[in-house]
Formats: structure tokens, C-alpha cells, sequence
């Protein structure tokens, strides 16, 4: 691990402050703040990451770790670990979905660690990316090329790549939040701001090694769930390599809003699949005012993979991907839920 | 030297001495052969990354200690204060052995900065028997039930249990088995952890 600067502000106010002055000190300052560090320090170990700065916000725990349901919307605070969103009664009862996304990632331990905004920054599995042994990682290193395109891609993605990157998104949280249209509240030195969940990660294109739309020195303070008729019917179905403790192959976070067996509102996010948590805007269309029957959930299913690039070891996700999101559909369609 | 300690000796020989300078001067220049594989992203080196002052609570006793900043809680704990009982497995979040208790719930002291514990107190399996010598409920259970073969991944199996069962995870084998995936058992003592678990869960407080 790389020496670096450590301070460690005791409010968010503080931590802003902190980070405008050390980027305006030095403008191509590699500056990282500190959160649950479970993504953070291994990849300082790995000297993947090496920033000449951190800013430590754990001393900012009781300042957004909050959970809660303010009448419409669920409100999750940044700072919350994952464990506490995961087991919150108002998380659990009302959307189904986002509880499992969390309870179903890491460890126990990771998740009692990890906070909801670091959950969302977590960086790609990729071990091109990890190794800098690589020298082609065009994520690690601009321009320098990418190694998984005629390498060992089992892992990698099928939906959102591009000829510079083909590394997989790993979360699982995002998928929940991208289905349920979240959005983001960005604390930032020059103030405040609030995007869509959906505009939070970027496709690789040209640029992978710009992941997200925020601002040098901003930080995630919250994200906001509006409740709706798809609420309770959710659920996130990861599929995995071992049964717990392990990165999705393929994951589904799937909403539903039914009347009778009519889909009134469909709600998909992919995971596992995709470079960047990934919102299947066809399968919702397709199955919008049908009724769900397997046949619906196979066409839909397809259409979300009507995209899919797929490379020398990973063209089974194609059809992983599909059989996760048809099964996520069925087991909604007969799900009892309390009204 | 007292900042040589087992992950910065691990790293290898080309930033070594670098290392070892930076330790020993506190503020450190960066050697112009030294600047590693990626010429892309040239770090600037702080000026001074040297020992912080610290004061970790760890089993109910403080312990001021002045440490690297890159000092991980493990490394404190093992190479700082004497504390052996946590160990040092994949040193990346993935296998439990380093597992403690930070404020009473389970966290990996590997993938923690000593410097960020702040006043958060933290347990190690040292702090587990009472004075008199009695072993916690757990401890007795791994040994009742024959929980391990060499131990190496044990004290942070039976941290991880005990937060397992505070947490209210640890109401079926299933439960169990899931909420314990973040320890790994390269014997493979699974399913007698499992009844371990069970044994010790009415007794353990909070449980």
C-alpha cells in the first residue's frame, strides 16, 4: 500500500471542505474518500487504486446512516450499512427487493462494514482489472488496452460493453434501486444536487475508467425510493457460481404491479450481465398490459437480450440471463402479498 | 522497527525500500526508479505520511500506539499489541479469519484502518473467557462439538458466530450456514460449526 495523507473530519460539512482543498492544492490529486473501506483498502493493497489522500468518513456514521419511511418514499441514508438496511423492518415489508439484494451480497461481516453508498461505487471483479500485472486495462490504465476481450471472460459482461471494456458491474444493491426508479442526493462543495439512480453509472464507451457522473469531491448522501404498486411485489433472484457469499452470474430485480393476472407495471433491472447496473426497458414494455404467463416472461426475457455481445466464454449468460429473469417473473406472478 | 510490520514486509521487493525509507523518515520523497508499473497515474507522495498517534479499546483496555497510517486493525492488533488470536488469511476480506467484533458486531479487522477504529471498542477471541478462565459459551461449544481440525480460521469463526447469533441469524442450520459463508473452513468442519452454533445460541447474550 501506497503512503498516503489521512484525515479524518467529524461532519460531512468538514469532509467537503477537506476534499475541495486538497483537489484545489493539487488538480490531478488522486484524493479517495474512506468509508467502509471494504472496497477502498483491497484495492490500495493491490495498489490498484493509490490515492495521495484519504479522507476517512467514519467518523460520519450518525450523520446520513439513517433508514426510513417518510409517508411515500423510503429514504436510506448513505452512511447506512448494508446489514442495517437489510434488516430493517420498513426495508423488508415494503420492498421486498431491496432487503435481498443486500442480504444476498458479501459476507456478514463485509455487510456490517460496507455502508449503501460505497455498496454502489464498488468496483468490477474484473481480474484484469485487480492485476497490475495487466498492463491492458483500459479502466486501471486509459488507452492502454483491454486484456478480457481475448482472455479468460467467463466472468465478464454481455450487455452495455464496448471495444475498450467488457468488465462486469458486481453490486447487487444498484440492480434494486435502477428497477425502482431511485434517486441519488449528492452532497457536493459547490452544494447540493439530486439525479436519477439511473444516470449515477456510466457505460464504458470510449471512457471506462469514468464510471459514474459524479463530481470530483462529491459524495452520496442519500437514496430516495418512491413507493409504488410494484413495491411489495419485487423481488432480486441472484444466481451464483457457489450458493452465498459470491458475485452474481446473473441476477434479476423484478417489480411487479398485477391486476388480477395482468401486468399493470413491470419493473426489471439486470444484474451480473451488464457494465453497468442495467434497466430492461423492453422486457417492461413487452410485458405492460399482458398477461403473465411463461410465454410473456420468455418473450420479454428475450427482448432484454436482444443486445447481448457476447464473448469467447461468456454466451451462456445469454441464455443464464434470460432463465433468471423468466423465473424471477413466475415466482412473482404467484407471490402472496399482504395489502 | 515497530512500522515494519507483516503487510509492508509482504509487499515486494521493489517497493520495499521505499517503504522502509518512508518509516524511518516520516516525510518520504519518492525515489524516481521507484514509481511502479503505471506511469499513467504518477501518485504524488505525501509529504508527510508518517506514525499517527493512536488509541485503540480493545478488550475493555486502551492501548496508545503510534502506527503507519496504512496500518491495518489486524496488523495492530498482531504486530503492535501482541494480539495473536485474530489471524491473517487472504489479508483481502474474503475468507473470515481475521474476523473481530467492533462494538459488539462482526467486521474484518484486515480491511480496516487502525486509525479509523476511533472509540469503537473492539474484541478479540483473547477477550472472550472470563477472568476466572471460564471460555464463552461459543468457545466451549467449538470444543464440545469438535468445530475444527487445525483452528487456523477458528477465533474468527467463533467471533463470527457470536455475531451470528446476536444478530438473530442463527435460528435454523440454514440460517446458519448462510449467515456464517463470510468464514471459511479450508478442513471443512462445516456442519460441526453448525452444531456448534446451535449448542452455544440460547447462551449467548443477546441471542
Amino acid at each position: 500500500m501506497r503512503p498516503f495523507h489521512y484525515s479524518r473530519p467529524s461532519s460531512l460539512a468538514e469532509a467537503l471542505i477537506d476534499m475541495r482543498d486538497a483537489l484545489a492544492a493539487e488538480p490531478n490529486s488522486s484524493a479517495a474518500f474512506l468509508a467502509g473501506g471494504t472496497t477502498q483498502l483491497d484495492l490500495m493493497k493491490l495498489e490498484v487504486s493509490r490515492p495521495d489522500r484519504l479522507v476517512d468518513l467514519n467518523a460520519l456514521r450518525g450523520e446520513a446512516g439513517h433508514i426510513r419511511w417518510d409517508g411515500t418514499s423510503l429514504r436510506l441514508g448513505a452512511f447506512a450499512r448494508m446489514a442495517e438496511a437489510a434488516d430493517h423492518p420498513d426495508v423488508r415489508a415494503r420492498a421486498p427487493m431491496i432487503a435481498q439484494s443486500l442480504s444476498l451480497a458479501a459476507s456478514a461481516q463485509l455487510r456490517n462494514m460496507a455502508t449503501l453508498g460505497g455498496n454502489v461505487l464498488q468496483r468490477t471483479r474484473c481480474a484484469y482489472f485487480r492485476d497490475t500485472s495487466w498492463s491492458a486495462c483500459n479502466k486501471r490504465v486509459p488507452g492502454s488496452g483491454c486484456a478480457a476481450l481475448d482472455g479468460v471472460n467467463r466472468a465478464h459482461a454481455v450487455l452495455g460493453t464496448s471495444d475498450h471494456c467488457i468488465a462486469t458491474y458486481p453490486g447487487d444493491f444498484a440492480q434494486a434501486l435502477l428497477a425502482l426508479d431511485a434517486s441519488v442526493v449528492i452532497a457536493g462543495p459547490g452544494g447540493g444536487r439530486t439525479i436519477p439512480f439511473a444516470r449515477l453509472h456510466r457505460a464504458p464507451g470510449t471512457t471506462p475508467h469514468l464510471e459514474t457522473s459524479l463530481r470530483p469531491g462529491e459524495i452520496i448522501a442519500e437514496f430516495i425510493v418512491p413507493a409504488g404498486g410494484w413495491f411489495r411485489r419485487s423481488l432480486y433472484l441472484k444466481v451464483r457460481d457457489r450458493q452465498s457469499y459470491e458475485f452474481a452470474v446473473a441476477s434479476a430485480a423484478v417489480a411487479l404491479d398485477l391486476e388480477g393476472d395482468t401486468v399493470r407495471e413491470a419493473r426489471v433491472a439486470l444484474g451480473g450481465v451488464a457494465t453497468v447496473p442495467w434497466r430492461a426497458r423492453e422486457a417492461e414494455a413487452l410485458l405492460r398490459g399482458r398477461k403473465l404467463t411463461e410465454e410473456a416472461a420468455r418473450a420479454a426475457a428475450q427482448a432484454a437480450f436482444t443486445e447481448a455481445a457476447p464473448h469467447a466464454h461468456n454466451a451462456f449468460k445469454v441464455e443464464l440471463g434470460q432463465e433468471t429473469l423468466v423465473r424471477a417473473l413466475l415466482q412473482l406472478a404467484t407471490m402472496e402479498t399482504p395489502r | 522497527m515497530a512500522e515494519e510490520n507483516d503487510h509492508e514486509v509482504r509487499i515486494h521487493e521493489s517497493r520495499r525500500r521505499f517503504l522502509i525509507g518512508s518509516a524511518l523518515a516520516g516525510a518520504a520523497p519518492l525515489l524516481p526508479g521507484d514509481a511502479g508499473a503505471q506511469a499513467d497515474r504518477s501518485t504524488p507522495v505525501p509529504e508527510a505520511a508518517g506514525p499517527a498517534g493512536i488509541a485503540l479499546q480493545v478488550n475493555g483496555r486502551t492501548h496508545r500506539l503510534e502506527m503507519d497510517a496504512r496500518t491495518t486493525l489486524l496488523d495492530a492488533l498482531r504486530e503492535h499489541i501482541g494480539l495473536t488470536g485474530a489471524k491473517k488469511g487472504c489479508d483481502h476480506g474474503q475468507c473470515g479469519a481475521c474476523t473481530v467484533l467492533v462494538d459488539g458486531r462482526r467486521e474484518l479487522s484486515c480491511l480496516t484502518l487502525a486509525v479509523s477504529v476511533g472509540e469503537r471498542e473492539v474484541t478479540t477471541i483473547e477477550g472472550l473467557a472470563e477472568p476466572g478462565g471460564d471460555l464463552h459459551p461459543m468457545q466451549q461449544a467449538f470444543i464440545d462439538r469438535d468445530a475444527f481440525q487445525c483452528g487456523y480460521c477458528t477465533p474468527g469463526q467463533i467471533l463470527s458466530a457470536i455475531g451470528c447469533v446476536r444478530e438473530g441469524h442463527a435460528a435454523t442450520p440454514e440460517a446458519i450456514r448462510e449467515y456464517m459463508s463470510g468464514n471459511i473452513c479450508r478442513c471443512a468442519a462445516y456442519p460441526n460449526i453448525v452444531a456448534a452454533v446451535m449448542q452455544a445460541r440460547d447462551q449467548v447474550e443477546g441471542g
